[in-house]
């Protein structure tokens, strides 16, 4: 299946462009060009040059190392926010398919419609404007945002699996709704799960500049990239390198992750191109 | 069809009592005593105790929501704390400005996905084909406020092709769309290829489909049986992906707004959140989660109208 | 006259080969079938016909309709002839309409295609024709949708859009397949019609001898992708010059060798069994309208009996099966298993439930594509309390597997690496590892072939025999039925309307709707 996967071009390029942001993240806990905490001010606007790869910021701080350690705070959000959705959303998922057209069913069926109505940013600007802004608050508010993600996914895909008689020989074999779930149900769900999963990192990494950028994200000193953007703004028409660095790596990070998952739904199965926003 | 509408109705009424009792709970349950917090941590007694008796929070949960909910049904949504002004007055306004810039943005969404989401799946695998995912999985991948500040650089001060932000307001409706196209065409890329991706999926979906072998089979070519067959069918996944869109686009307004200087509702917000004004960030949402409601609302309806299959389910 | 000469057609697709020197003519007039089983090509020699070919298809040979060489004139001039020559009818009504466009529309859709008539006089002419297909103005107007017809309905819709320009040679393209006996014995019925009364050449396609037998002049037998042997059909019955066609034949009339004795003691015992289903309420605070899909059903099972269980789609026999099941709860009535009573609105405990297992119609539905064979195999020792472990469970597993005919090494496949008949056998191992004394076989062999399922017939016999198993074969397909049961009920609309001795069942027919039944099922003995 790996073997596969890497023989569609569109992985490849994908996963190393995803790879070099991963790799920049873990490689920044342990080591950057320059410290990205020390203000360098007789240093500031540098252009890319030899000693600043990409020059410096308006404090003198290195747009490289920042670039670094921001991908920490990205992939950080990112992960946690699809850990969220999956992990509270494929189990309600699971259970509403389980029990379809029961009370629970409508229950969580009509709270995921009712959170639907929240885009990512109004459940953000409801966290921030009572517990004030932090990154922590942006990965709960991306992470309640997928959680109907996952949960609508996981049921419709359960439900078209829950007709299959290979489910109605495990029940006449006796095994009752959470075992079948678990045995029968998730593993032919974790394809889809696992795309659905790519793209939600990937839409998670550009809420996350979002918020940060219109300041309801991560806080100063934590650098991030949607914040260097909004530290560049006013500076974008003599120092336009400032804003240039970070929107690329967001473009090309969140690349890489879509051009994984497509390649993944292409191998996984030609047939499931429904279902994805 | 009546009884489908009906249905939809209910379902729009329940929907707006459960966000409005969400909404009403995070802002003013959750933070305990709304007064203190909007008044910061220096805030004398005797000032956090007329702000509770303005507000009205000596009262019962349950009234304070009551009365919240009536009065926004008459159109009060209360006062500013910090500006002592109807927060109706306030929005309204703004409202003009996020609204329209929302629509105008879906239009162009649509406008743009359509033809280049139908010509990729007719010539599947085509050069063509073959730009369009490659330009759209780009276009998914750029964030609209950074392609935002690119463009003010690019095309407002550099070559001041468009207006670099402001709004002259619709008294003279031109100028008004002029301001907001720049805006609206940001908004709408991202959209844009999301949207000509699905419908390029949804289509090759139908392509595979039996009816369509049964119009080919009639003497239909190959571009009749998509355009007469094809396209009605395919506009169910593609109406669902237009409905969510409205909500991304509602919310990328409000970034959207504050790089281009424009007085809508994002900029509101984001302000009364910097000020801790509550209750004018709890109409705002509200407000906004309204507009999404009635708009899955609407493309539940037209769900029905495409599918006849729908009008008669219950 | 020759309407359609096919001459040494040769197809592939990609690198597979799938048709080679295929000949064949049809006349006007007269009924030309096409018979072979899954993957012969038979379908594929109809698109060839009107070009509707997959992607990458590569044709070869000589396609002469009409005086025209279907091979060599360009796409326009296809388009032209579909629709207005030819008429192609599907297998699957149910797919085949496009769901959100009338029927009146998708058939006057052909007489516009090819500007054969004004708009109102298309729809005239769609009116016309949708009462000759036998769905009258009243019930049928032209705005009906789809959704809301029955499959034979929809057949007659898909019939009406195909020949609603008369073309000269229709294409029929296993158009029963998918359809109960009775509504296959009309439309059969309506074809022949159409081709005496507006003389077209009708090419049949199908997997069933039996339907053929009685309507086609010609025949044709395919397999993997040559035809075997052709000719007038009572000429090709009579001689059956090619072993296929002897082998085909056989396993169409197959019935397997059983001894079994039923004893008197009944495994199974079901008294006065109701199964309701809550409908969709119709207005608001209404109560919701009930479905009653078993209505006060009684039977029983003895030990080492089979017992048939025939009727048409929707009379409640899968309803039935998944109560006795214990998959749903009844509202009445009582289950008797080994004696032992489960009455209304309980479950079926695990003890009963050890006592029966069941194989479903679909070989490739039924088992989950992520496990290996081993553990689909085992999944039933979680009904047994003191299930084997480890090496004993091994060993349980491959000794089922060699009795139903596979090898102890397909234990560590995973079943995609499997055919449809393999896939069978490796169901019968999954109901019998328990050692279950009822096993209910619900349309267990129709998605098969016939030869295969000839072969699956023989093994269900032959574990009969051996293991003393009782059998509730339900089927919708009357040959089998009567082939491999002792006894044998009628069921519709939830009720039981006939039981008796297989053979005194279909010999002397006593309720009107199982001679309806019979006298619709195809049968082949008529021919020779």
């Amino acid at each position: 299946m790996i073997k596969a996967a890497f023989k569609m071009p569109g992985f490849t390029i994908g996963f190393i462009l995803a790879m070099t942001f991963v790799l920049a993240a873990l490689v920044s806990f342990f080591w950057t060009p320059f410290p990205t905490d020390i203000v360098d001010v007789p240093n500031k606007f540098q252009l890319p040059n030899r000693v600043n790869w990409l020059g410096t910021d308006h404090l003198g701080r290195d747009i490289f190392s920042m670039l670094m350690v921001g991908a920490r705070t990205s992939i950080a959000v990112a992960v946690v926010a699809v850990g969220i959705g999956m992990g509270l959303g494929v189990p309600l998922g699971l259970a509403a398919a389980a029990r379809k057209g029961s009370l629970l069913d409508e229950v969580i069926m009509r709270g995921n419609d009712l959170v639907f109505a929240f885009p990512a940013l109004l459940i953000a600007i409801l966290i921030t404007a009572v517990f004030g802004p932090s990154a922590v608050n942006a990965i709960i508010a991306i992470g309640i945002f997928n959680i109907p993600v996952f949960a609508r996914l996981s049921r419709g895909a359960a439900l078209s699996l829950w007709t299959r008689d290979f489910v109605l020989s495990a029940r006449v074999a006796g095994k009752g709704a959470v075992r079948i779930s678990a045995e029968h149900i998730l593993p032919n769900i974790l394809n889809l799960l696992i795309v659905q999963g790519t793209i939600q990192f990937s839409l998670g990494i550009l809420a996350e500049a979002a918020l940060s950028y219109i300041g309801l994200g991560a806080q100063p000193p934590i650098p991030s990239w949607g914040r260097m953007l909004a530290d560049s703004q006013t500076m974008a028409s003599f120092a336009p390198h400032l804003a240039l660095f970070p929107g690329a790596a967001i473009v090309l990070t969140v690349l890489g992750l879509n051009l994984m998952g497509d390649a993944l739904r292409d191998l996984f199965d030609p047939k499931i191109r429904r279902g994805r926003e | 069809m009546l009884r489908y509408i009906l249905k939809r109705l209910i379902s729009l009424g329940l929907s707006l009592i459960a966000a409005s009792v969400l909404i009403f709970v995070a802002i003013e349950i959750i933070p305990g005593d709304a007064a203190a917090y909007m008044l910061g941590i220096n805030a004398s007694p005797e000032a956090v105790a007329a702000l509770r008796e303005q507000i009205g929070l000596n009262q019962s949960d349950f009234t304070r929501y009551f009365d919240w909910a009536t009065g926004m049904l008459r159109g009060d949504f209360g006062i500013s704390y910090t500006y002592r002004v109807p927060v109706a007055d306030m929005i309204s306004n703004r409202l003009w400005v996020s609204l329209p810039l929302a629509m105008y943005a879906l239009f162009l969404s649509t406008l743009i996905a359509f033809p280049i989401g139908i010509i990729a799946a007719s010539k599947r695998g085509s050069v063509a084909d073959w730009m369009v995912m490659g330009g759209t999985q780009l276009g998914v991948a750029i964030p609209n406020f950074w392609f935002a500040m690119l463009m003010v650089q690019l095309l407002a001060i550099k070559y001041q092709f468009f207006t670099a932000g402001g709004f002259p307001g619709w008294d003279n409706f031109w100028l008004g769309m002029k301001a907001l196209t720049l805006p609206a065409f940001v908004l709408a890329l991202p959209q844009a290829s999301i949207l000509a991706r699905v419908m390029r999926s949804a289509l090759l979906d139908t392509l595979t489909e039996d009816f369509m072998r049964t119009a080919r089979a009639k003497g239909r070519t190959r571009r009749g049986a998509l355009v007469h067959h094809a396209l009605r069918n395919a506009m169910i996944p593609v109406l669902t992906i237009i409905g969510l869109q409205f909500s991304f686009l509602l919310a990328g307004a409000i970034i959207i707004e504050k790089i281009f200087f424009l007085p809508g509702l994002g900029s509101l917000i984001l302000t009364a959140i910097s000020q801790r004004d509550l209750i004018v960030v709890e109409s705002v949402v509200m407000l906004l989660v309204f507009a999404v409601i009635v708009v899955t609302f609407v493309v539940d309806i037209t769900y029905a109208l495409v599918d006849p299959r729908l009008r008669r389910r219950v | 006259m020759t309407l359609l000469q096919i001459k040494n057609l040769n197809l592939s697709i990609g690198d597979t080969e799938i048709l080679r020197d295929v000949s064949l003519t049809a006349e006007a007039g007269k009924i030309v079938a096409v018979i072979g089983e899954s993957g012969s090509g038979k379908s594929m020699t109809a698109y060839c016909i009107n070009q509707l070919l997959p992607r990458g298809a590569q044709v070869s040979g000589q396609v002469m309709f009409n005086g025209q060489d279907m091979l060599q004139i360009s796409e326009r001039e296809l388009c032209g002839i579909r629709g207005q020559d030819i008429g192609m009818v599907f297998q699957e009504p149910m797919t085949a309409l496009n769901p959100v466009q009338t029927i009146g529309a998708q058939v006057a859709e052909t007489v516009l295609i090819h500007g054969a008539a004004s708009k109102a006089e298309a729809l005239k002419i769609a009116r016309e024709t949708l009462n000759r297909v036998g769905l009258p103005e009243a019930e049928f107007p032209l705005g009906r949708y789809p959704h809301e017809l029955s499959g034979g309905q929809r057949q007659r819709v898909v019939i009406a859009l195909a020949i609603a320009l008369r073309p000269k040679l229709l294409i029929a393209d296993e158009p029963t397949t998918a359809l109960d006996v009775t509504t296959q014995a009309q439309i059969l019925e309506l074809l022949q019609k159409l081709v005496r009364e507006d003389g077209m050449a009708l090419l049949l396609i199908s997997h069933d001898l039996g339907v053929v037998a009685n309507v086609a002049d010609n025949i044709a037998i395919m397999r993997r992708g040559e035809i075997v042997e052709s000719g007038p059909v009572k000429q090709v019955f009579a001689e059956m010059n090619h072993e296929y066609t002897r082998a085909l034949f056989a396993a169409s009339n197959h019935v397997p060798e059983r001894n079994a004795e039923a004893a008197e003691m009944p495994i199974l015992k079901v008294s006065g069994l109701v199964r309701d289903y809550v409908l969709p309420r119709k207005t608001a605070f209404g109560v919701p309208p009930k479905l009653r899909a078993v209505n006060d059903v009684s039977f029983e099972v003895k030990r080492g009996e089979s017992l048939g269980l025939v009727g048409e789609s929707g009379c409640g026999k899968s309803t039935l099966t998944r109560a006795i099941l214990g998959l749903d709860v009844v509202q009445s009535g009582l289950i008797e298993i080994d004696g032992q009573a489960v009455t209304a609105g309980h479950k079926v405990p695990r003890e009963l439930r050890r006592k029966m297992q069941v194989v479903f119609q679909d070989p490739y539905g039924s088992f989950n594509p992520r496990h290996k064979v081993a553990k689909l195999v085992a999944e039933p020792f979680h009904l047994l309390d003191d299930a084997p472990k480890g090496t004993a469970r091994r060993q349980a597993v491959e000794k089922t597997l060699i009795e139903v005919g596979m090898l102890t090494q397909d234990a560590d496949k995973y079943i995609h690496e499997f055919s449809g008949g393999q896939r069978q056998r490796i169901a019968i191992a999954r109901a019998l590892i328990i050692k279950p004394e009822l096993i209910i076989l619900d349309e267990a062999v129709s998605a098969l072939d016939v030869s295969i399922r000839a072969q699956i017939l023989d093994l269900l016999a032959e574990l009969s025999d051996r293991l003393g198993l009782s059998y509730l074969f339900i089927s919708h397909d009357l040959s089998v039925v009567r082939a491999i049961t002792d006894r044998v009920m009628v069921m519709k609309s939830g009720k039981i309307v006939e039981t008796g001795e297989t053979e005194a069942v279909f010999n002397t027919p006593k309720h009107h709707y199982t001679k309806a039944l019979i006298d619709a099922a195809p049968v082949l003995e008529n021919v020779r």
